[in-house]
């Protein structure tokens, strides 16, 4: 992401600072249940690009399929997207982000998306640790088929229909920093200010960053018996501490107390403040971060914010070896060898 | 246990035989794993390095090592390249077939065998030279491994002397092979002499069959389908590939990266052009090549049968979504698994209407090496302009075995890279509606991530000329209605077939892929033992040009040949051909797991057309056992 030159802004109109407005970052009109979360993350997901003045030209916006697939229409309308098909949008983006690794590449998938039908390729993905931002709108059932189970549906939660969930749920995050993800998180999609803290950070990094996004499903699953109802997430959401995000063309607030914060560099130079809440908590300590994630799982609680960074680790990108153009714009005078080539290798098989 | 499709032969008596030259072939029945591939390959290249046509077919276990193996290789001084079913020469050096493999020599043949193995009460009919192996080797090395890896050169030598093939041109082999493996040379030639010296001083030459040197293979290559389609990948500017091993399609990748990590990088920082990821499986193969392909980058995968029903799912997305992608198929012998390392033409049908919904997908059908190469670089320009997947249906035959060929042609013509919208494009058709039919043939024009020019929004789901979502029956009519001009269009663009018109209203021929070699011989036997004259069709592609209408208008009855037990190209024609076309054709079939062979042909065309005294054909069901 560049910094481009500061523009003036128009007397009374809100803009950001590569000049552009709000608007510019939406998408088309939602289609999804009134009160559904995923919503309320496309809003975040607006929020972030704008503040960030990221380049909506300069963003792939990719998705699989389910209710979750489908919000990539509704953010970026200025950004090419690819709605492309069940489970598989790991393996899209990969083709995709190491064929122009110019772009800024943004993913959203949901919990049967990545979790049943795609858990194969999400797994190469972390494994990869293919720089893209890759959101799962979690809300433990199908919503498009109309509230079935999905994989990271909670032992023992109950369908309306009565049907009891008796397998135990795949924990996302778990399976991502264990896999090789280099920046995991979790939030809330009813928790705005965290969850646009932790996207923006998301974009800075540098490397697979999952996002877990707890998503009540307003129609299916937002029922007493569920574990991921609007209000048994707000009841069990245990933030692990306030996450604040400093972009790197920005100042450094002096309003933390240094002994109560832990602060990280991202790749462009960012910064991700923690403040302390109940713990101290250091979100580059892996071990640290699994056992979190199991301890607040026994207690049936969702730990909440950037669970795990791996700041400096190197990208499939990096591992690649390209050229700085994207492979996707190098034309034939780049991509043909020349007659002398083919000589030799003629000669070889004489 | 046997490799042949040939029937077993009674013991009869045997004619005094005159000399046959450059006209035979030879098997070579090893066990894999035992390092018989350097023997045979000097063998293949020091006939084809006297000037003789020459062809090299191995016949492989799916597995590493332990099981039986035959290499055959064919000299023929008129340049027959296909397979032929009858061994002249056995080396019968494998204790677990060397039975089967000697009574299924017809009368006359002559068999090398390794001494213990006793084959000489097995017929009477036979020419047999027993060379004990291990004697000869131990006068060599004492090092067990290494007797074990240079052993096979003995028959080379044993071969050379009494098939007369030039030990020079047998030692300039071995180097071409071997490289610069100083001691590995020194051994091997030490047992290639061993083997001629034994022959010279043991045996008196009692077959027919010589190697006299011709002037037919000047300035020619030995090449194999699968490094000529790697070539060709390069050349046509592939910057993405993504892959996922399968037998027998891995060489292809793996050439490619031996000739991108060459020839592909920049010369000042030494970063790559290209990018290559081994994927978790051939789903994600495909699924990335689509990625990359939205984005403009030349993207291809290689695979297999299998790989293709994986990938059926993403070649719908592709064919819908209007995205470029290259994907070879290196055909074997199915269903299922079957024969990971016999041949077929199988995959036809459902690759040509892969995944689900009306769906259809342009094939190249490449017969040679050389069409491995041309139609590399086709596939890329056809891939962008007509925006959809390509795929090239080559086979084991052609990508694994070794084929002689003249050296390719650098490429005159530069990339085509289809409807790509620039400013001026823009300017003059207005409003840029990804998915609308702006020129009447079906293609729409496309954008990419990062040219600076109006975004869309790709997707497997119903959508409209905007590329925005739509569930309206309108658009969704005149969607597909469009992708099948788009079709129609892929008919005026792809490669013509090649078509031979000897007489008005007499037999055609129409064949595809590596069946080409087996109608070429089997036209020549036809016309040379009978009489009977043919005209020839051979399709390069699908979907199908005007010419074939023509051809078969112009035919009787037309003999359609092809490697599958269905007749999987039968039935496309059937789709798309009159009714009054389709009561001429007949049907002409192979799915032994083995290349087709001319004699096969002959002899089922004939049967057909009712000639008496023909032996019955049915080719296809010979018996293999490899496993």
């Amino acid at each position: 992401m560049s910094t481009p030159a500061q523009p003036t802004p128009a007397p009374g109109k809100k803009i950001n600072r590569i000049g552009l407005e709000p608007t510019a970052y939406r998408g088309s009109k939602t289609t999804l249940c009134a009160g559904c979360g995923h919503n309320a993350i496309t809003e975040r997901i607006i929020d972030a690009f704008y503040e960030l003045g990221v380049d909506p030209t300069q963003v792939l916006k990719l998705s699989g399929i389910g209710c979750s697939s489908k919000s990539p229409a509704y953010f970026l309308s200025q950004s090419h997207g690819f709605n492309s098909v069940h489970g598989r949008m790991p393996s899209v983006a990969t083709g995709a982000v190491v064929a122009n690794r110019k772009m800024i590449a943004i993913g959203v998938s949901g919990d049967g998306d990545t979790g049943a039908i795609g858990i194969g390729q999400f797994v190469h993905l972390m494994r990869r640790n293919l720089p893209m931002v890759y959101i799962i709108e979690d809300n433990g059932c199908y919503g498009l088929t109309k509230g079935q189970f999905s994989p990271t549906a909670d032992l023992g939660s109950k369908l309306k229909t009565g049907v009891i969930n008796d397998l135990p749920p795949i924990d996302t995050c778990l399976l991502a920093i264990e896999l090789g993800a280099s920046f995991v998180a979790r939030s809330f999609s009813g928790d705005p200010k965290q969850l646009k803290a932790i996207l923006k950070a998301a974009l800075s990094h540098r490397g697979t960053a999952m996002i877990d996004v707890l998503s009540p499903c307003v129609t299916f699953n937002d029922h007493d018996g569920s574990t991921k109802s609007y209000s048994y997430a707000k009841d069990h959401e245990e933030p692990l501490a306030d996450v604040s995000f400093v972009p790197f063309f920005e100042e450094i607030s002096v309003d933390y107390d240094p002994g109560t914060t832990t602060t990280v560099t991202l790749h462009d130079g960012s910064k991700l403040v923690l403040s302390k809440m109940t713990e101290d908590y250091n979100p580059t300590d892996k071990l640290r971060a699994l056992r979190l994630l199991h301890e607040t799982s026994m207690r049936n609680e969702f730990a909440t914010g950037i669970l795990y960074v791996e700041p400096d680790k190197p990208d499939f990108i990096d591992l690649l070896g390209l050229v700085d153009e994207p492979l996707a714009h190098l034309d034939e005078s780049r991509t043909r060898p020349g007659k002398a080539a083919l000589d030799e290798i003629m000669e070889s098989f004489r | 246990m046997s490799v042949t499709d040939a029937a077993v032969h009674e013991a009869a008596t045997r004619e005094p035989a005159a000399r046959i030259v450059n006209d035979f072939a030879i098997q070579v029945a090893t066990v894999n794993g035992s390092g018989s591939q350097t023997a045979n390959l000097v063998l293949l290249r020091s006939i084809f390095q006297m000037g003789v046509p020459v062809s090299g077919k191995n016949m492989f276990p799916s597995n590493i090592a332990g099981l039986p193996t035959w290499y055959t290789i064919r000299a023929s001084a008129r340049g027959y390249i296909g397979r032929k079913k009858e061994v002249d020469f056995l080396v019968a050096l494998n204790p677990e077939t060397a039975r089967e493999d000697v009574l299924t020599l017809a009368p006359g043949a002559a068999v090398v065998y390794d001494e213990p193995l006793k084959l000489r009460d097995l017929r009477g009919d036979l020419v047999f030279y027993p060379v004990p192996f291990d004697k000869i080797i131990g006068t060599i090395t004492h090092d067990a491994k290494l007797r074990r890896l240079v052993r096979n050169m003995i028959y080379d030598g044993v071969l050379s002397r009494l098939l007369a093939i030039d030990m020079g041109q047998m030692e300039k082999a071995l180097r071409k092979q071997l490289g610069r493996k100083q001691k590995a040379l020194e051994m091997n030639m030490a047992a290639l002499k061993a083997g001629y010296d034994y022959a010279q001083a043991t045996f008196t030459k009692q077959d027919p069959f010589v190697i006299e040197p011709m002037n037919k293979t000047t300035g020619m290559i030995l090449i194999e389908g699968n490094a000529a389609a790697a070539i060709g990948c390069m050349m046509a500017g592939v910057t993405f590939v993504a892959w996922y091993p399968i037998t027998p399609s891995s060489s292809l990748p793996e050439a490619l990266i031996d000739y991108l990590k060459k020839y592909r990088r920049d010369p000042d920082t030494g970063k790559t052009t290209y990018a290559v990821v081994q994927a978790e499986d051939e789903l994600a193969a495909l699924g990335m090549v689509i990625g990359a392909g939205w984005t403009g980058a030349r993207a291809m995968t290689s695979t297999a049968g299998p790989g293709v029903s994986l990938m059926a799912e993403f070649a719908g997305l592709g064919y819908y979504a209007e995205v470029p992608a290259v994907i070879f198929d290196i055909q074997r012998a199915g269903p299922s698994t079957g024969l990971p390392t016999r041949t077929g033409q199988q995959d036809i049908l459902s690759t040509a209407v892969l995944s689900h919904g009306d769906t259809n997908h342009p094939l190249l059908l490449p017969a040679s090496v050389a069409e491995c190469y041309t139609m590399a670089m086709e596939a890329f320009d056809l891939a962008e302009q007509l925006q959809q997947p390509i795929f090239v249906m080559s086979d084991l035959d052609l990508g694994m075995n070794t084929w002689m060929a003249e050296p390719f042609e650098y490429p005159t013509r530069p990339f085509n890279r289809g409807k790509r919208l620039d400013k001026a494009a823009l300017a003059r058709i207005g409003q840029f509606g990804r998915y609308k039919d702006v020129d009447g043939d079906g293609i729409p024009y496309r954008t990419v991530p990062g040219d600076g020019l109006p975004p869309y929004f790709a997707r497997g789901s119903g959508h409209n000329e905007q590329a925005l979502y739509s569930e309206r029956a309108d658009d969704y009519m005149r969607n597909l209605d469009r992708l099948s001009r788009k079709f129609q269009t892929a008919k005026t663009i792809m490669p013509r077939p090649e078509v031979e018109l000897v007489e008005e209203g007499g037999i055609g021929i129409i064949a595809y892929g590596t069946s080409h070699w087996a109608v070429v011989e089997a036209r020549d036997q036809m016309k040379g033992e009978y009489g009977v004259t043919t005209s020839y069709l051979r399709l390069r592609a699908y979907p199908f040009s005007k010419e074939l209408d023509d051809f078969i208008d112009r035919c009787d009855r037309v003999y359609v040949v092809e490697q599958n037990r269905d007749a999987q190209m039968m039935s496309l024609l059937r789709i798309d051909l009159t009714p009054a076309r389709v009561i001429k054709l007949r049907s002409i079939r192979h799915y032994a797991g083995l290349p087709i062979d001319g004699r096969s042909v002959t002899t089922d065309l004939l049967t057909q057309e009712g000639k008496e005294g023909l032996e019955t054909p049915g080719s296809g069901l010979g018996t293999v056992g490899a496993d």
